[in-house]
């Protein structure tokens, strides 16, 4: 097992609103080693999107952090150093690790980059101001990554500005920029679901293929399970701003145990079996304005038990690498499996996810 | 990005000459004459008619007045200093009113701006009211108060600064006329510049900015400000003319000799040569402020720049 590169322990952030108090983040644990890529999957308003601002330092100014630590272990000067990103000065921050040593590529490739700058000064940036290149030799580099994340004439592509490329060029460029000075980590917040699904696929290819050359670690966000499998080397499962599965892909895939994830994957259009009617968790997420008793997930759980409702769940180990957090893996708790139809369509999601990734498979499980 | 230009010019000559007709038209409709002393007797004033030209149809004294124009004669003042060539009664007093109303839009961006984005940087905070107070005071009170009431405090209590305008110190004595043109702009800039700026810098790029590791510094002035200017420059063209309008009471407040102060003179004692030349010197300034705003349009975003100009393959 590699090196640990990032570990979060027991998160938690709350949003002051005009209504109150907002729980977004209750307690995350993550840990990320070198050269691997870990998941994180759960429906809007799970606490994804926050999880990895609060990485970057870029929550918005009406959120807190209440608990918790970020550790990054890093190597500087041929040490290896720990230190806790919520501990450093937003100033610190920005001039040691964000775009130096973490990186992130954001949601939606028309908003994310600056309509009045050219590509490659875009590119250059932070090159010049964390590796103090010159400008020639940032522009040498930017070449080398446009060529990298593959956008064909570089040179003249870095003098134009972001509104003269597609959605895809510009998600390409947004990689670019944050693989300019060889972060040891890489966070993909949904970087593919405003794109369309032929682009999605080349973007996720791009992604693996640099993780191959250069080593990093991803932390991927996505509700897209297809994606998933495709990437992950770990899922982690969020449900109402707390983890509630983790595992390797294979586990979360062949072997889920919290009954969320059951939902999850059950909800997932599978083109395998065509006349079945698709699966929907019933209700909606619970409103983290208010505190939450027990399990998040009860109201919604059709296994639900009488201690869902009152007691939190701890995180019971199913086996080394393997957490879920629900009352049924309790010893004392009646067995309950997940549904044969949801078991099929696992096997064949599965088998679909270990075929080779040719570009027509990719495309058919995207959507 | 050329042919724009000459287009907006070919049409800014035209916009001119409608605009001359229109004045021409306005003052045959205007009560009165030039010559309205009471001594004077109805044959005396077709001598006066005459030697100046005032007998001839409308559209002939149009048609002449551009002629002598082209060649640079704007005529002579009737009135106000009898016979004197309007050239040089401009060239006199203009220099004063750019002067002040020069410092009144650079004071008041540069105010405006600012206020802006300290209220935005400290978005909901003292600063943040305190902002949004002087531009609801800068924008619903007219320039005129704010010049009688700074000279009254600072001018004549204090007695900072003087309280007319003096030849003897053209920047001391044009402080106070330079604040109270400016009070608008700064109000109206710094409104602009707050919700300009808090939207921006709520924006995705800035988040991916910092996320690069861009510093606060490079943040709000690279970033932040070019994007949030595009909007901003969209009013500076009213805000000038607006300015140019206030001028017209504070040089007469401050008796500051521009051509504020000119063209109300010329107006109240039918000046004919004065008042067009006068009026059409503030269309010129304001149609080449238009021109000038929509060009730094295409500076500052690029893709209006390429919509406008060259197309790009």
């Amino acid at each position: 097992m590699s090196e640990t590169v990032l570990s979060i322990r027991n998160l938690s952030i709350s949003f002051q609103t005009a209504s109150g108090m907002v729980n977004a983040i209750r307690g995350v644990d993550l840990e990320l080693r070198k050269g691997e890529t870990v998941a994180i999957v759960g429906e809007s308003g799970s606490g994804k999107s926050v999880t990895v601002k609060a990485i970057m330092r870029i929550l918005s100014s009406n959120g807190q952090i209440n608990a918790g630590s970020i550790l990054f272990h890093y190597e500087e000067k041929g040490k290896r150093v720990t230190q806790d990103l919520l501990k450093l000065s937003q100033k610190e921050m920005r001039s040691q690790i964000n775009g130096r040593r973490i990186a992130m590529v954001f949601q939606d490739p028309m908003t994310s980059l600056n309509p009045t700058m050219t590509i490659g000064n875009q590119i250059m940036e932070s090159m010049i101001i964390h590796l103090k290149k010159s400008r020639a030799e940032a522009h040498e580099r930017a070449l080398e990554l446009l060529h990298l994340v593959g956008i064909c004439d570089p040179e003249k592509r870095m003098k134009c500005y972001p509104h003269q490329l597609s959605g895809g060029m510009r998600q390409r460029v947004v990689i670019a920029i944050m693989l300019a000075c060889d972060p040891e980590v890489l966070i993909c917040d949904e970087p593919t679901t405003a794109l369309d699904v032929t682009i999605q696929a080349k973007i996720l290819e791009l992604i693996k293929t640099i993780q191959a050359k250069t080593g990093i670690s991803v932390i991927y966000i996505t509700h897209d399970l297809g994606v998933v499998a495709k990437v992950a080397d770990y899922v982690t499962v969020m449900y109402a701003g707390k983890m509630i599965e983790r595992g390797t892909v294979e586990e979360i895939f062949y072997d889920p145990r919290h009954p969320y994830t059951w939902g999850l994957l059950s909800s997932m259009p599978d083109m395998g079996s065509p006349n079945e009617k698709l699966y929907t968790i019933p209700g909606s997420p619970p409103n983290l304005l208010h505190p939450i008793t027990g399990d998040a997930f009860a109201p919604r759980n059709v296994h639900a038990l009488n201690i869902d409702f009152k007691l939190e769940p701890p995180m019971f180990k199913v086996t080394d690498t393997h957490y879920a957090a629900t009352w049924l893996l309790h010893e004392n708790a009646p067995k309950i499996e997940m549904s044969e139809t949801l078991k099929a369509r696992m096997d064949h999601v599965a088998k679909e996810a270990e075929s080779e990734w040719g570009e027509k498979q990719s495309y058919e499980l995207l959507i | 990005m050329r042919n724009y230009v000459l287009k907006r010019l070919g049409l800014a000559v035209v916009t001119l000459l409608v605009i001359l007709l229109a004045l021409f038209l306005m003052l045959e409709l205007m009560p009165g004459s030039p010559f309205n002393d009471e001594k004077i007797t109805q044959a005396q004033r077709a001598v006066l008619d005459a030697k100046y030209g005032l007998d001839q149809p409308v559209f002939n004294r149009f048609v002449h007045y551009i002629k002598a124009m082209l060649s640079g004669d704007f005529g002579v003042s009737y009135v106000i200093q009898k016979n004197m060539p309007i050239s040089a009664m401009l060239e006199a007093r203009l220099p004063v009113s750019i002067q002040i109303g020069f410092q009144a839009v650079l004071l008041g961006t540069a105010i405006g701006l600012l206020l802006g984005i300290v209220a935005a940087l400290k978005h909901n905070s003292f600063a943040d009211s305190l902002t949004t107070f002087i531009s609801v005071i800068g924008v619903s009170f007219p320039s005129y108060v704010f010049a009688l009431a700074l000279s009254y405090f600072l001018g004549w209590k204090l007695k900072w600064f003087p309280l007319l305008y003096s030849s003897a110190a053209p920047f001391v004595s044009t402080v106070l006329p330079t604040i109270a043109l400016s009070m608008f702009t700064i109000a109206t800039v710094a409104r602009f510049t707050r919700s300009e700026m808090i939207e921006v810098l709520s924006s995705e790029y800035i988040r991916l900015s910092e996320s690069k590791g861009v510093g606060s510094a490079r943040l709000i002035i690279v970033h932040a400000l070019r994007n949030a200017l595009i909007p901003i420059i969209t009013v500076l063209a009213p805000l000038v003319v607006a300015l140019m309008i206030g001028s017209l009471v504070i040089e007469q407040i401050f008796a500051i000799p521009g051509i504020g102060s000119l063209l109300v003179t010329a107006i109240q004692i039918n000046d004919y040569n004065v008042i067009i030349a006068v009026s059409f010197l503030y269309s010129i300034m304001f149609i080449a402020i238009m021109l000038a705003v929509d060009i730094l349009y295409g500076v500052i975003d690029p893709r209006i720049r390429l919509a406008k100009g060259e197309k790009h393959g």
